[in-house]
C-alpha cells in the first residue's frame, strides 16, 4: 500500500473539524454526542495512522487507539445515561433548556 | 492506479459524505445511521492499515455499542428527540468560520509538516505481540493502562446506571 | 515623702475596680468604695501638704520644691524628655487640699443626691477618675505630664457631664464641653511643643541660659498655653460650654465646674508664672485685659438667668476671671512690689473652690428638694431647708465679700494688685465685685425669700384650681448636708489662714495685710449691691423691679441671651468653618479622592459587565470561543 501518509491525515483532520461543526451547530444533545464521536474518533484513526507509518516496530498509537475507543464507550454510556435523566427532569433534550450553569 | 488508493478514496469519501450527513441531518435516526458508515469507514482505514485487530474494536465496540445505545435512546426519548432543529444564523456562521479556519490551518500544517515517515510496511501485527504488550509489565508494556481502563469501565457502568436509574 | 505615689494610685485603682466590677456591685458596695478611697486619698493630701509645708523653708527662705517621684517616660531627644512623676510645691500642696477636700464632699454628697440613680457605680467610677486625673494634673512635674491628665480631665468631664446619656441636651453639652475645650487645648499642645522645641525641656523652670537663647518664642508659647487654659477655664469667648456643662449631674457641677477643673487653667498660669513674670510680662497684661472682660461679662450675664444653676455657672466664670486678673496685674515676682496677685489669685482659688463647691451642693440640694431648676419652681424656700438656707446665705456672704467670711479676704488682695496696677483696673475691678453680690443675693433671694411657689400651688390645690397636690419641699438627708456645713465652716474660717506664709509669687513669706481704703470701698460696694438686691427681689419681684425690666427691656434680653455670644460661635463654626472650609475639603474628598478610586471599581465593574454576557452557560458558545482562541495562539505562535 503506497497511500502518503498526508492523505489518511488529512482525512482525519476533516472528520474532525467536521465534528467540530457539529458540535458548534447543532441544538439536541444526542446530535452533540455524535459529533462528539466523531471527533474522537478522527482522533483514533490520527493514532493508528501515525503509528503504522512513523514507528512500525512498536505499538503506542495502536494501544492509543484501542484505549480511545474503549474511553469512548465509556464516556457515551456515561452522557446517554445524562440525557435521560435530563429528558425526565426536562421533558426534552434541547440544549436552550440547559441554561442553568449561567452566570 | 494502485488499487488501495482507489478503496482509501472510495472509504474517504463515504466518510466524508456520511460525516457531512451526521451533522447536518434534521432526523436524529438519520443522523445516528451517518455516524454508523463513519465508523465503518474507519474500521476500514484500520484494515487498510492492516490493523486488523483495531479494526474488529472499532466495530464491536463503536458500531455494535455505541450506535445500539444512541438507537436506544433515540427510542426511549422518542418524538421529543427527533427533531434538530439547527442553530441562531450567527452561531451557524461562527462555528463553520471557525472549524473552517481550523481545518485549513491543520491541512495546511499537514502538508507542510515532514513527518519523517518511513515506508509504510504493511507488518500487521499479531495477537500474541498485542496481547503480550496489553499484558507485559515490562519497558513499552500497558498492564498499568489497561487496568486502569478497566475500573474506568467499571467505574461507568455504575456512574450511568446510578445517574439514569429513577429516584 | 514616696508615699505621694498612693494619691494617685488609690483613685486610679477605685476607677478600674468600680468601672469594670462596677455592674456586679450593689449601690451601697460601689459608693462606699469610693467615698472610703477618697478618704484615703484626702488623708494623705493632707498628712503629704503638712509634712511638707512643716519641714520649713530652705537656706535661700522658700519652700523647696521636691520631687519624689520621677521617671523618664518618653526620651523625644537628648536633652527633651518626657517624665512622669511627682512634684510638690507650695502651690500643688495646697491644690491636693482643695481637691481631695471638694472631690470628699461631693462624694459624700452624692450618696444622697445620685441614690437609686440609674448608673449609680458608673458615676463614682467616673468621680474617681476625675478625682485621679485632677490630682495627676497639680502633681505634674513638667508641662507634658500636665497636658496628658489635663485631656483625662476633660475625657472625665465629657463623661460626667454625658452622665444622664439618654437627655438630649446632656449629651449637647458633653460635646460641646469637650469640642470647645479640646479646641483651645489644640493651642496648648501647640505652645508646649513650641516651647520643647525651642527650650529642649518640658520643664516648669528650665535653666536661665536656656530660656535666654528661646526668648524671643517664649511669649508666643506661653499665650498659645494661656489659650489652652483659657479654654478650660471658660474665659471670654471660649466660655461657652461651661453653662451647657449645667446639664450634668450637680455634685458633679460642684467638683468640676466650680471647684477644681476649671481652676486648671489659672493653676496652669500659676505654675508657668516665673516665665510669664520673666519672659513675657505683655502676655500677662492680655490676661489681665480677657479676665477683666470675662468677669463683667459673665456678671452681667449673671445678673439676668432664671436657672439657678446657669447663674452659679456664670458667676464661676466671672470669679475664674478675678483669679486671672490677679495673675495677669502682677509686674514683678516680688509681693511687696506688683507681686501681690500672685498669692491673692491662689487665695482666691482656695476659698472660691470652697465656697462655690458650697453654693452648688447648696444648689443641688434645692434641687432635690424642688425637683426643677427654675426661680419659678423656688421661692420661699427657707423654712423648708433650713440647713441650706443658712449654708447657702455664708456662701453668698463669702463672694460677695463680706468679712469675715472667706471671699472677703482673697477678693480684697485682688483688689489690692489691680489698683496696684493701675486705678481703672481697680475701680473696674470693684464694679464688677458689687455686681457680684448683686446677683448673687438675687438668687439667694428668689430661692429662698418672696412667695413661696409651693404655697401657691397648695392654695390653688385646695381650691381645686389644680389637680394634683405639690411637692412639698423638705430639707436633705444628713448625707447631703454634713458637707454642706463643713464646706460653710471652711468658708467662714478659711479667710484667717495666714496665706501668704505658704504661697507667694517669689516663694519667700508673705505677711497679708488688709488695705483699709480698698476693704472699705469693697464692703460699702458690697453691701450696695445686697441692698439692691434686697429691694428689688426680698418681697418677689416688686414694682421697682419690674420697671426697671421695662425700661431695660432690650439690654436684659440680650443679656438674658448671654449677648448672642453662642450664636456667634455657631456663625462661625457653621457659616464660615464648616461652609468655607470644609464644605469644600469635604467636596474634594468625596469627589477627588474617593472619585478616582470609584472610578477604579467602576470600571472593573463596566468591564465584567461587558464580558458577562459571554458566561452564557451555553457550552457551545464556549466551545466557539475556545477554537477560535486556540487557533488565535497558534497563529501568533506561528507567526511571530
Amino acid at each position: 500500500m503506497n497511500i502518503p501518509a498526508e492523505y489518511l491525515l488529512i482525512l482525519s483532520a476533516v472528520l474532525f473539524f467536521i465534528g467540530v461543526f457539529g458540535f458548534f451547530t447543532r441544538r439536541n444533545l444526542v446530535s452533540l454526542l455524535i459529533s462528539t464521536e466523531m471527533m474522537l474518533n478522527a482522533v483514533d484513526i490520527n493514532f493508528a495512522v501515525f503509528n503504522a507509518y512513523c514507528h512500525p516496530g512498536h505499538l503506542e498509537g495502536y494501544i492509543f487507539s484501542l484505549f480511545g475507543i474503549g474511553v469512548a464507550a465509556a464516556e457515551t454510556a456515561v452522557a446517554i445515561a445524562i440525557i435521560i435523566n435530563v429528558y425526565r427532569n426536562f421533558h426534552s433534550i434541547h440544549i436552550k433548556r440547559l441554561k442553568n450553569l449561567k452566570y | 492506479m494502485d488499487i488501495n488508493l482507489i478503496i482509501f478514496a472510495s472509504l474517504a469519501f463515504v466518510m466524508i459524505v456520511a460525516a457531512l450527513f451526521a451533522v447536518t441531518s434534521s432526523r436524529i435516526m438519520r443522523a445516528t445511521t451517518e455516524l454508523l458508515f463513519v465508523l465503518f469507514g474507519t474500521a476500514g482505514l484500520y484494515f487498510m492499515l492492516h490493523y486488523t485487530f483495531l479494526g474488529a474494536a472499532q466495530i464491536t465496540v463503536y458500531a455494535g455499542g455505541i450506535v445500539v445505545m444512541f438507537i436506544f435512546v433515540v427510542l426511549l426519548i422518542g418524538k421529543g428527540s427527533v427533531d434538530v432543529t439547527q442553530t441562531s444564523l450567527r452561531r451557524y456562521l461562527a462555528g463553520t468560520a471557525v472549524a473552517l479556519t481550523g481545518m485549513v490551518a491543520a491541512i495546511y500544517l499537514i502538508n507542510t509538516t515532514d513527518f519523517q515517515a518511513v515506508n509504510f510496511t504493511g507488518d500487521g501485527v499479531e495477537m500474541k505481540e498485542l496481547g503480550m504488550t496489553l499484558m507485559g509489565t515490562g519497558k513499552y508494556d500497558f498492564i498499568l493502562p489497561f487496568e486502569v481502563m478497566s475500573v474506568l469501565l467499571l467505574a461507568c457502568t455504575v456512574g450511568a446506571i446510578m445517574i439514569a436509574r429513577k429516584k | 515623702m514616696e508615699y505621694t505615689i498612693l494619691i494617685l494610685i488609690l483613685p486610679l485603682l477605685s476607677f478600674l475596680l468600680l468601672g469594670l466590677a462596677g455592674k456586679i456591685m450593689p449601690h451601697k458596695v460601689a459608693g462606699t468604695i469610693g467615698t472610703l478611697t477618697l478618704v484615703a486619698v484626702t488623708a494623705l493630701s493632707y498628712y503629704a501638704a503638712i509634712e511638707y509645708f512643716a519641714a520649713g523653708r530652705d537656706a535661700s527662705g522658700v519652700f523647696a520644691e521636691t520631687m519624689p517621684y520621677n521617671f523618664h517616660w518618653l526620651p523625644l531627644g537628648d536633652t527633651l524628655c518626657i517624665d512622669m512623676g511627682i512634684l510638690i510645691s507650695p502651690i500643688s500642696a495646697m491644690m491636693l487640699i482643695v481637691i481631695s477636700t471638694v472631690s470628699l464632699m461631693v462624694h459624700i454628697y452624692s450618696l444622697g443626691y445620685m441614690e437609686g440613680e440609674r448608673g449609680f457605680q458608673r458615676y463614682y467610677a467616673f468621680l474617681s477618675l476625675f478625682t485621679f486625673s485632677m490630682l495627676g494634673l497639680v502633681v505634674a512635674t513638667n508641662i507634658f505630664q500636665m497636658y496628658v491628665f489635663w485631656e483625662l480631665v476633660g475625657v472625665s468631664s465629657y463623661l460626667l457631664i454625658g452622665f444622664y446619656y439618654t437627655k438630649p441636651a446632656a449629651i449637647a453639652a458633653s460635646k460641646k464641653a469637650f469640642i470647645v475645650t479640646r479646641f483651645a487645648d489644640l493651642f496648648f499642645l501647640i505652645g508646649i511643643l513650641i516651647y520643647g522645641y525651642y527650650t529642649g525641656t518640658y520643664s516648669f523652670t528650665p535653666q536661665t541660659d536656656v530660656l535666654a537663647t528661646a526668648g524671643a518664642v517664649l511669649p508666643t508659647a506661653l499665650l498659645l498655653m494661656f489659650i489652652g487654659g483659657a479654654g478650660k477655664s471658660a474665659m471670654f469667648p471660649l466660655h461657652i460650654w461651661l453653662p451647657d456643662a449645667m446639664e450634668g449631674p450637680t455634685p458633679v457641677s460642684a467638683l468640676i465646674h466650680a471647684a477644681t477643673m476649671v481652676v486648671a487653667g489659672v493653676y496652669l498660669v500659676a505654675r508657668m508664672f516665673p516665665l510669664f513674670i520673666g519672659y513675657a510680662p505683655e502676655v500677662l497684661h492680655i490676661i489681665a485685659y480677657v479676665g477683666a472682660f470675662t468677669a463683667l461679662y459673665a456678671a452681667i450675664v449673671a445678673c439676668v438667668q432664671t436657672d439657678i444653676k446657669r447663674v452659679l455657672a456664670f458667676s464661676t466664670i466671672s470669679q475664674i476671671a478675678f483669679m486671672m486678673v490677679a495673675l495677669g496685674v502682677c509686674t514683678s515676682a516680688d509681693p511687696h512690689e506688683g507681686g501681690l496677685g500672685y498669692m491673692a489669685s491662689m487665695f482666691h482659688l482656695f476659698t472660691h473652690a470652697m465656697f462655690k463647691g458650697l453654693l452648688f451642693l447648696g444648689a443641688g440640694s434645692i434641687i432635690h428638694a424642688v425637683h426643677s431648676n427654675e426661680k419659678s419652681h423656688m421661692g420661699g424656700l427657707r423654712k423648708y431647708m433650713p440647713v441650706t438656707h443658712i449654708t447657702f446665705l455664708i456662701a453668698c456672704l463669702a463672694i460677695a465679700g463680706i468679712p469675715p467670711f472667706s471671699g472677703f479676704f482673697s477678693k480684697d488682695e485682688i483688689l489690692v494688685a489691680c489698683y496696684n496696677f493701675s486705678t481703672p483696673m481697680g475701680v473696674f475691678m470693684s464694679i464688677v465685685a458689687a455686681m457680684t453680690a448683686f446677683y448673687m443675693f438675687r438668687l439667694y433671694y428668689l430661692i429662698f425669700w418672696g412667695k413661696s411657689h409651693y404655697e401657691e400651688q397648695l392654695a390653688l390645690y385646695e381650691r381645686g384650681a389644680c389637680d394634683h397636690e405639690p411637692h412639698k419641699p423638705h430639707e436633705s438627708p444628713a448625707r447631703m448636708t454634713i458637707p454642706l456645713i463643713i464646706l460653710a465652716a471652711i468658708t467662714c474660717v478659711a479667710g484667717f489662714i495666714p496665706f501668704g506664709e505658704f504661697i507667694s509669687s517669689n516663694g519667700r513669706a508673705y505677711t497679708i495685710h488688709i488695705d483699709k481704703g480698698v476693704a472699705t470701698a469693697s464692703i460699702i460696694l458690697a453691701a450696695a449691691g445686697i441692698a439692691l438686691a434686697t429691694i428689688m427681689y426680698m418681697k418677689g419681684e416688686s414694682r421697682i423691679t419690674a420697671k426697671i425690666n421695662q425700661v431695660l427691656r432690650t439690654p436684659i434680653k440680650a443679656a438674658y441671651h448671654r449677648f448672642y455670644m453662642d450664636e456667634v460661635w455657631m456663625f462661625i463654626t457653621k457659616k464660615i468653618i464648616f461652609k468655607g472650609i470644609s464644605a469644600p475639603i469635604a467636596w474634594f474628598d468625596r469627589h477627588i479622592v474617593d472619585g478616582s478610586l470609584d472610578l477604579l471599581a467602576k470600571t472593573a465593574q463596566k468591564a465584567g459587565a461587558l464580558i458577562r454576557p459571554m458566561q452564557s452557560g451555553n457550552v457551545q458558545t464556549y466551545s466557539i470561543w475556545f477554537l477560535a482562541g486556540v487557533l488565535l495562539i497558534s497563529a501568533i505562535l506561528f507567526f511571530l
